[in-house]
């Protein structure tokens, strides 16, 4: 242990020098001016709040894609990378939805939640049908193959769902406002909440008759109870229900869970069906958040997703949520206070950092064991 | 062995039935197969075929705008029908795309692949394009060295494609190796259209301005002649950042942005960039954060005069958003031009994207050079020849009107036309030199 101990220092000193030569070299050329970030901060304090806000609800949308890759990888050790896919064919199936069920031109409050109701079902079965189709098309067949093979196989999934979506954005006859510019360009999600609060006579802003001069909006709201709520019956299911059980089992050692008679390939489905679930979920829930729908939505959100899960240990669900409200914060308060041309490097410079202290992510201990 | 054909066979099926439901409404959109539309011609003239090539986004939002640009050239050869030279050479004609599905825009690996599969080809006399400016830097210095392969662009604006900048000396130069100059376009230089902008936002009654851009070439470029422009004529610039054009969302930066004027929103926000890169999405932020457009005026360069940008950000919301275009608006062209429009009308519905006439315009000039080189006894099929004629165009009468290249190959047009989004469309709000 003492041997150990003494390694870790060393790396330890490697990896401070490393921290500090990005903080001084590349903070300045990035904007990390600390005095004139301290002056915005005392000039505006209420403006920190706002950007806690921005950053947590943004997180809260990363954390529930990436609770998706946290699960696929802790049980069969693959990066789906065509996950991040199937959240943009939620945000298209729930538009859908809500257009072929004329919510989209509604104004009845009662009318409205039906409809956003029946959207969240549909986009969730959508979501996890797709999921469990790609495991059985794609990777069920490669699961014993080298780990190479399902992880081409995952980008070339990614890729056929991206042209699905590029077909779908075009279809205007399923939404009118998809009008005749073709797939490729970006789509209005309508703002339904915000047309729901102002029908029933609420400001969209939960925090206007407060009179500070904050933005709470009811899409904040939603973003963060669902998300949590989500979270929440995860986490209990994995860990109180026999099918989670199974799940646990199954990814400490396949198959010395076999033997034991569980159903591998059902507990595998069943947490495709799951994390396709939380994307479909997750799909309607930025639609409404960020009032776009878009092809190509699919990749950053995968990208960041999937990092949000490395951060926060790849495998472990309170960890993915971790990393995924952090990833929501950093970007958020790199936006606000330091320059928007630097935000994707500070995002990833953070990563690093942490990875370089923890190489198996915050809370990831399983996975280090693993391998 | 029957077990693995059932499977096999099943996935078959599903990925058919897959295939035929998102499919076949799908047929006529080009997005998803961005095949070249080769025109075959009848036979080949007596003397050979000459090739012409486009190398335009055809994958990603720009779309909408360039299929316009190819359908006008397509136009122009059908009116020359497919001959040049009288008769003695057929002309053939194919529209390439430089984007990827990877990207969802213009994609430097597959321009550069387009560029050296055109220098390679000599039955290519001329390169039309490209759309970006950062994939023209790519493919000029290889056509430059291919002969010269001159290349005529409808849509390019980054002012150090052709003019050295006094920042950077001698980057122009290096984009043209062999010393001659290969590289040509029939649009108007961003540094004319950071300019002209600069002064619009003044003239909207805007004191104070924050830039943003998308960070390539043509985006940074031309937010950067604003905001020293800006600067020059007493406008406060509050701000110039670069934003990550795949972000989801941009609240926080426009929240930053809607304190940056003591404690207030700016009066205007200059958006330098192009639709693929998330235009719409910004928009959306900004509305949501600080108003319509009306209160904080949202001013954008040609790269969003589409409307593509309009239906992503939702015709309420992109109302009261201007953008300008080099050039007069379709109305006011010239008679040549007014015939293009008629033309194209009748062949391909109505046309309200910017930069068809001046697709329509670059085929034109690459077959004046054509029919220049075979009415001075030259050969047309000798890339430099037709690379020499194209530079030596003067008083042209073309669709834009008459005009001349310069020696840098600019063109001697310096019209720009602002536009303001009107019940989900772009409407001209007047012209500017």
């Amino acid at each position: 242990m003492e041997t150990t101990k003494k390694k870790i220092n060393w790396r330890g000193l490697g990896t401070l020098a490393i921290a500090l030569y990005i903080v001084f070299l590349i903070g300045p050329i990035a904007g990390l001016d600390v005095p004139a970030i301290a002056a915005a901060i005392k000039a505006n304090p209420m403006q920190l709040i706002q950007f806690l806000i921005i950053g947590i609800s943004n997180g809260a949308i990363i954390a529930i894609i990436a609770l998706g890759y946290t699960m696929v990888y802790g049980i069969i050790e693959l990066i789906n990378f065509a996950h991040g896919d199937v959240y943009m064919i939620g945000v298209f199936t729930s538009l859908t939805v809500l257009s072929l069920t004329g919510t989209l031109e509604s104004k009845d409050p009662a009318r409205i939640i039906f409809g956003l109701i029946l959207a969240l079902v549909i986009a969730i079965v959508v979501g996890a049908t797709l999921n469990a189709t790609i495991e059985r098309l794609a990777y069920r067949r490669l699961r014993n193959a080298p780990r190479l093979a399902p992880l081409i196989s995952a980008i070339g999934m990614s890729f056929i769902i991206e042209n699905i979506g590029l077909m779908w954005a075009a279809q205007a006859w399923l939404v009118p406002s998809f009008g005749t510019t073709g797939g490729a360009s970006q789509k209005v999600f309508p703002d339904m909440l915000g047309v729901l609060f102002t029908s029933m006579g609420w400001d969209v802003n939960l925090l206007a008759s407060s009179g500070l001069a904050l933005r709470f909006t009811i899409k904040d709201l939603m973003v963060i109870v669902l998300a949590v709520t989500l979270m929440i019956s995860l986490y209990l299911f994995v860990q109180r229900t026999r099918l989670g059980k199974a799940m646990r089992a199954t990814a400490q050692n396949r198959d010395a869970a076999k033997m034991l008679g569980i159903d591998i390939d059902w507990v595998i489905t069943a947490t495709f069906l799951i994390g396709g679930g939380l994307a479909g979920a997750a799909g309607l829930m930025a639609g409404l958040y960020n009032n776009t729908a878009w092809w190509f939505m699919g990749f950053r959100a995968g990208l960041q997703s999937f990092t949000a899960a490395v951060l926060g240990g790849i495998g472990n669900i309170t960890g993915a949520m971790l990393g995924g409200f952090m990833i929501g914060l950093l970007a958020s308060f790199s936006d606000g206070y330091l320059n928007a041309r630097w935000t994707n490097a500070w995002v990833f410079a953070v990563l690093v950092l942490i990875l370089l202290f923890r190489p198996t992510g915050l809370l990831g201990e399983q996975t280090g064991q693993k391998a | 062995m029957t077990k693995r054909l059932l499977a096999l066979l099943s996935v078959l099926v599903i990925a058919s039935l897959a295939l035929a439901a998102c499919g076949t409404p799908a047929a006529t959109e080009a997005p998803s197969n961005p095949e070249p539309a080769a025109t075959e011609p009848a036979a080949a003239g007596p003397m050979g075929t000459l090739k012409i090539v486009s190398s335009l986004p055809m994958t990603g939002s720009s779309l909408t705008q360039t299929q316009t640009i190819v359908n006008a050239m397509q136009l122009r050869l059908e009116q020359a029908n497919y001959t040049a030279c009288g008769g003695k050479y057929t002309l053939e004609y194919e529209a390439w795309d430089d984007a990827s599905a990877a990207l969802g825009k213009w994609d430097p690996a597959v321009e550069t692949e387009n560029a050296n599969k055109a220098a390679a080809d000599p039955s290519i006399v001329a390169y039309l394009g490209t759309f970006n400016s950062g994939a023209a830097k790519l493919s000029i210095p290889i056509l430059n060295a291919a002969g010269p392969l001159t290349m005529i662009s409808p849509a390019n604006t980054n002012p150090g494609l052709t003019k050295a900048d006094k920042d950077l000396p001698g980057v122009t130069d290096s984009y043209y190796p062999t010393g001659v100059r290969s590289y040509s376009r029939v649009v108007a230089a961003d540094d004319i259209q950071g300019k002209v902008a600069a002064n619009f936002v003044k003239s909207l009654g805007a004191t104070t301005v924050y830039i943003l851009d998308d960070q390539e070439l043509y985006g940074k470029g031309v937010a950067d002649v604003f905001e020293a422009t800006a600067k020059e004529i007493g406008l406060t610039v509050l701000g110039h950042e670069g934003i990550d054009p795949k972000a989801a969302d941009y609240k926080a930066l426009m929240t930053k942005i809607s304190t940056s004027n003591a404690g207030g929103p700016p009066d205007a926000i200059y958006v330098g960039m192009v639709v693929d890169n998330n235009a719409s999405q910004l928009l959306k932020d900004k509305v949501a954060i600080m108003g319509d457009n009306e209160t904080v005026k949202y001013v954008g360069p040609d790269g969003i005069q589409t409307q593509a940008f309009i239906d992503g950000a939702g015709a309420d919301v992109a109302a009261g958003a201007y953008a300008s275009v080099a050039g007069v608006p379709l109305s006011e062209l010239p008679a040549a031009g007014q015939q293009f429009v008629k033309d194209y009308e009748a062949k391909f519905g109505a046309l309200t994207e910017p930069y068809a006439v001046y697709g329509y315009e670059t085929m034109n000039v690459a077959l004046k050079a054509i029919e220049d080189v075979c009415a001075a006894g030259g050969d047309p099929t000798d890339r430099a020849a037709v690379n020499t004629a194209v530079f030596a165009i003067k008083n042209f009468d073309g669709a834009l009107g008459t005009w001349s290249f310069d020696a840098n190959g600019d063109t001697s047009l310096t019209d720009m036309t602002f536009y303001q989004v009107k019940d989900g469309a772009y409407v001209s709000v007047g012209t500017f030199r």
